[in-house]
């Protein structure tokens, strides 16, 4: 099966594995799963050329579910493992995917400085405000006034803001998807891959189980009304007043991403050893 | 009398100053004379706790012969001022035969100096400084020092001409100054004249792990700045883009380790160095090392724990996490270099192990290995380095985590078409897919373990010397003072082995009893206060005989001399 194989023009189905998802049914996470492969494909990339990285959580366990390599590291630390990976390897597409406790919570210094460092990354987030794995807790994105077994009657505390962090820390992409549109999540996560340095891509991801709520979120999703800016000011100000369900690409940023990968060798480990020598 | 034998085979002396005095400049020139000279010799440094400018003292030792200990005594101790240098007192010992120098503008030498009946023998640095334009009390200390150990002038002069940026005309004219009133102070500690000259290197134990890591195939590094690891990364820094390779300064040390990871998983070498704080914060992810068989090699340069400890200052203590920090059973590479030229050939070595065996390495270099400079022998080389067994399609469905009879099962790198999988920290089956199941997870266990139970490390696994009834069973930086004792010993007619252990997971306790045959008394010398290489020694029943624990915390190294007068009395008693 190794060698025609490059010939043939892939479609979503062959980025697919046959390993059947943890997931409940009527998770959001299945539509990012074939938003994933239809991105791909779209792109005409290769799976064996493309890697996806990540931590611990629902979300997370997407990279086996794919025909690709696949990195399925501990738990807050996806950015990282991809950062090393893409510096090595620059040669692989790197696809990272979180959730909203493994990468705004336990990972949320990596968010920081992967934004800043600007690797070329795409970094899609399946944001459903709970941590569902473990069954129900609140996470960084969860309403203060929302109550579960380990915080009665809600944490009282202001939710983190995933995308103002990422304009502020310097992500060069920033966009919100919606998983009920498979294929507008496919474009946007297509768009994320095409731009050069850190594309972070926060997907709104229902989790029908322990956000049973999250189901009218279909309702209440729509295309962002103007188009992307380079600027980050106006960028800004756009993100802070809009109403979290402003769909599509919201800063395309210019910064040139982090310079991947060793250049050519000039001298042998040996060489380096004339400066010990007496 | 302070001075007045010799020739010496050996003599220490340390130089200390405050903040600006240039104690570590002038202590570095001593350095490169005494090797220009054809000289053995190590610098260790010690400081205050200040970010720059605190007091420092550069201790020096300069041989004959090849050895990374330090003496028993400091035959000279010099100061361009006393501020706060008393707090080096228990790391500079000196007896009624050592000389202390001091400028007597700066006041007189402390008594916990004076204490120990060594002479003083004022030295006005300062006044004689002005006696030429641009002249530094710290350049007419090294021509002072220098004079006093019989160095050539001229090897001091070429030192200066070499290394100094500027001011080298006022550096050699204070140098000559500082001959001349060598001259004055009815003393000297000349040493024997030094042996032909092998080829030689002067490097500090930092430089000899990363270039080792480099000699071992890494090419890609990424870490976080931590006292006493910092220089190794800043001297793989430019290494690295030499040899076609990368380095990323991550933003902690969580994230250091998990780009080792991401880039050995790409399939390139890989490494990072950190100190006991930050291998605390690897711990988790070595783990996923372990179970997703990542290479990666730690190099862990200790320093005195817990906590924060004090991070200047050298210690043995992180040996137990190291074995023991994995959560899971969770079998990794322990290796110690156990000399400062080691720190080559023991990272090359761990490179090799990492690679070969699909696993994370850890590397106990310490702060007494890392940040010391010393002339050495040319490091022998390894020979050609294990490689990465890599995975080529055969047209069955790959399986990732093959059990294999070796239980080292080939790895596909990204790219590779007809082999992708996903590289897991969740326990799996043969193809890596995500298993609960009991046999899944012993086979997985059984196949992890064999890797290391089977590893045949040849004689690298320990330096085994001497013979005798008696030996010392040791690790690390411990290992020079230890050498040195058991010569000293042997010169009393008592003939004993020093066991320095390379290898420190797997054990080899097998190898370790058949090198303690016809042993009936072991020593085990460890620079922790708990005694950690005992406890382990025993659980692993590599001991046999009876059993002493020569053990302290750090920082104070050991001294030949203690080591010695343990063994003489032991085996009379």
């Amino acid at each position: 099966m190794n060698a025609p194989l490059e010939a043939v023009p892939l479609t979503a189905k062959d980025f697919k594995s046959d390993y059947k998802p943890v997931w409940c049914p009527g998770c959001g996470d299945y539509s990012v799963l074939s938003a994933v492969t239809k991105a791909l494909a779209m792109l005409n990339l290769r799976p064996e050329n493309v890697a996806v990285v990540s931590g611990i959580g629902c979300s997370s366990r997407i990279p086996a579910y794919t025909t690709c390599y696949g990195f399925h590291g501990v738990h807050g630390r996806s950015l990282p493992a991809a950062t090393g990976l893409k510096a090595a390897r620059p040669d692989l597409t790197v696809l990272v995917a979180s959730g909203d406790g493994d990468g705004y919570s336990i990972g949320g210094n990596h968010f920081l400085h992967a934004c800043r460092r600007n690797v070329d990354l795409t970094y899609i987030v399946m944001d459903n405000h709970v941590y569902g794995m473990t069954k129900g807790q609140p996470s960084p994105t969860t309403e203060p006034d929302w109550s579960s077994k380990l915080a009665p009657g809600g944490t009282g505390l202001r939710e983190f803001h995933p995308l103002v962090i990422a304009l502020a820390s310097g992500a060069n992409f920033i966009a919100r998807a919606f998983s009920g549109d498979p294929n507008g999540t496919a474009n946007l996560i297509a768009e994320a891959i095409r731009h050069p340095g850190f594309s972070f891509l926060e997907v709104l991801s229902p989790c029908v189980t322990f956000r049973p709520e999250q189901r009218q979120w279909k309702d209440r999703a729509h295309p962002a009304p103007v188009a992307a800016t380079d600027d980050p000011v106006r960028a800004a100000r756009r993100i802070l007043t809009d109403d979290g369900f402003n769909i599509g690409v919201l800063f395309r940023g210019k910064r040139p991403a982090f310079k991947t990968g060793g250049a050519a060798a000039t001298h042998s480990p040996d060489d380096l050893a004339a400066a010990f020598r007496l | 009398m302070a001075g007045m034998d010799g020739p010496h085979a050996s003599v220490s002396l340390a130089l200390a100053g405050s903040g600006g005095a240039g104690v570590m400049t002038a202590g570095n020139l001593l350095l490169e004379a005494a090797a220009q000279a054809g000289y053995y010799a190590l610098m260790t440094r010690t400081s205050g706790p200040q970010i720059r400018g605190g007091e420092a003292a550069a201790m020096l030792r300069v041989s004959t012969f090849a050895g990374d200990g330090q003496d028993d005594r400091f035959r000279i101790l010099a100061a361009i001022d006393w501020q706060n240098v008393a707090r080096f007192a228990a790391e500079i010992p000196l007896d009624a035969a050592s000389l202390i120098i001091g400028d007597p503008s700066q006041g007189e030498p402390p008594d916990i100096f004076t204490r120990s009946g060594a002479r003083y023998a004022p030295v006005p640095f300062k006044n004689l400084a002005k006696q030429h334009k641009d002249a530094w009390p710290n350049m007419i200390a090294l021509g002072v020092l220098g004079a006093l150990i019989g160095l050539p002038a001229e090897a001091l002069e070429r030192a200066v001409t070499k290394s100094m940026k500027k001011g080298v005309d006022a550096g050699i004219a204070a140098v000559r100054i500082g001959i001349a009133q060598a001259a004055t102070l009815g003393a000297a500690f000349p040493l024997a004249k030094p042996s032909p000259a092998a080829p030689r290197w002067l490097i500090t134990g930092n430089e000899a792990a990363g270039y080792g890591a480099l000699r071992g195939g890494v090419r890609f590094v990424a870490a976080y700045p931590i006292t006493p690891a910092t220089e190794l990364l800043e001297w793989l820094a430019p290494a690295l883009a030499k040899v076609g390779g990368t380095m990323v300064q991550a933003e902690d040390e969580l994230a250091s380790i998990n780009m080792i990871l991401g880039a050995s998983y790409g399939g390139v070498p890989a490494l990072t160095a950190t100190s006991g704080p930050g291998l605390a914060l690897m711990i988790e992810a070595l783990g996923l090392g372990v179970a997703a068989e990542i290479p990666a090699v730690v190099v862990d340069v200790m320093r005195t724990g817990p906590s924060t400890g004090i991070a200047t200052k050298s210690e043995q203590a992180d040996l137990s996490l190291a074995l023991y920090g994995l959560h899971g059973d969770a079998p990794h590479v322990v290796v110690a270099p156990n000399s400062l030229a080691d720190c080559v050939a023991a990272t090359e070595w761990a490179v090799g192990l990492a690679e070969s065996l699909q696993v994370p390495a850890i590397v106990l270099s310490d702060q007494y290995f890392g940040q010391a400079r010393g002339v050495v022998d040319v490091p022998k080389q390894n020979g050609a380095a294990a490689m990465r067994s890599i995975a080529q399609a055969s047209g069955e469905p790959y399986r990732r985590y093959a059990v294999t009879a070796s239980g080292i099962s080939p790895m596909a790198l990204p790219g590779a078409p007809g082999m992708a999988y996903t590289a897991d920290g969740l326990e799996h089956n043969e193809r890596g897919t995500p298993s609960s199941q009991a046999a899944d997870h012993s086979a997985q266990m059984d196949k992890r373990a064999r890797k290391l139970s089977q590893l045949d490390p040849g004689e690298h696994w320990a330096s085994v010397e001497g013979d005798g009834e008696i030996a010392i069973v040791t690790f690390g930086s411990c290992t020079g003072p230890a050498r040195e004792a058991l010569a000293r010993a042997r010169a009393d007619g008592v003939h004993a082995r020093l066991i320095s252990v390379r290898l420190l997971s797997p054990a080899q306790p097998e190898r370790l009893l058949r090198a303690l045959e016809g042993v009936k008394r072991v020593l085990v010398l460890e620079q922790n206060h708990s005694g950690q290489f005992l406890r382990y020694l025993r659980a692993e029943g590599s001991l046999n005989g009876e059993v002493k624990s020569l053990r302290r915390p750090g920082p104070l190294p050991f001294r030949p001399g203690e080591i010695h007068r343990e063994l003489v009395d032991w085996s009379r008693a």
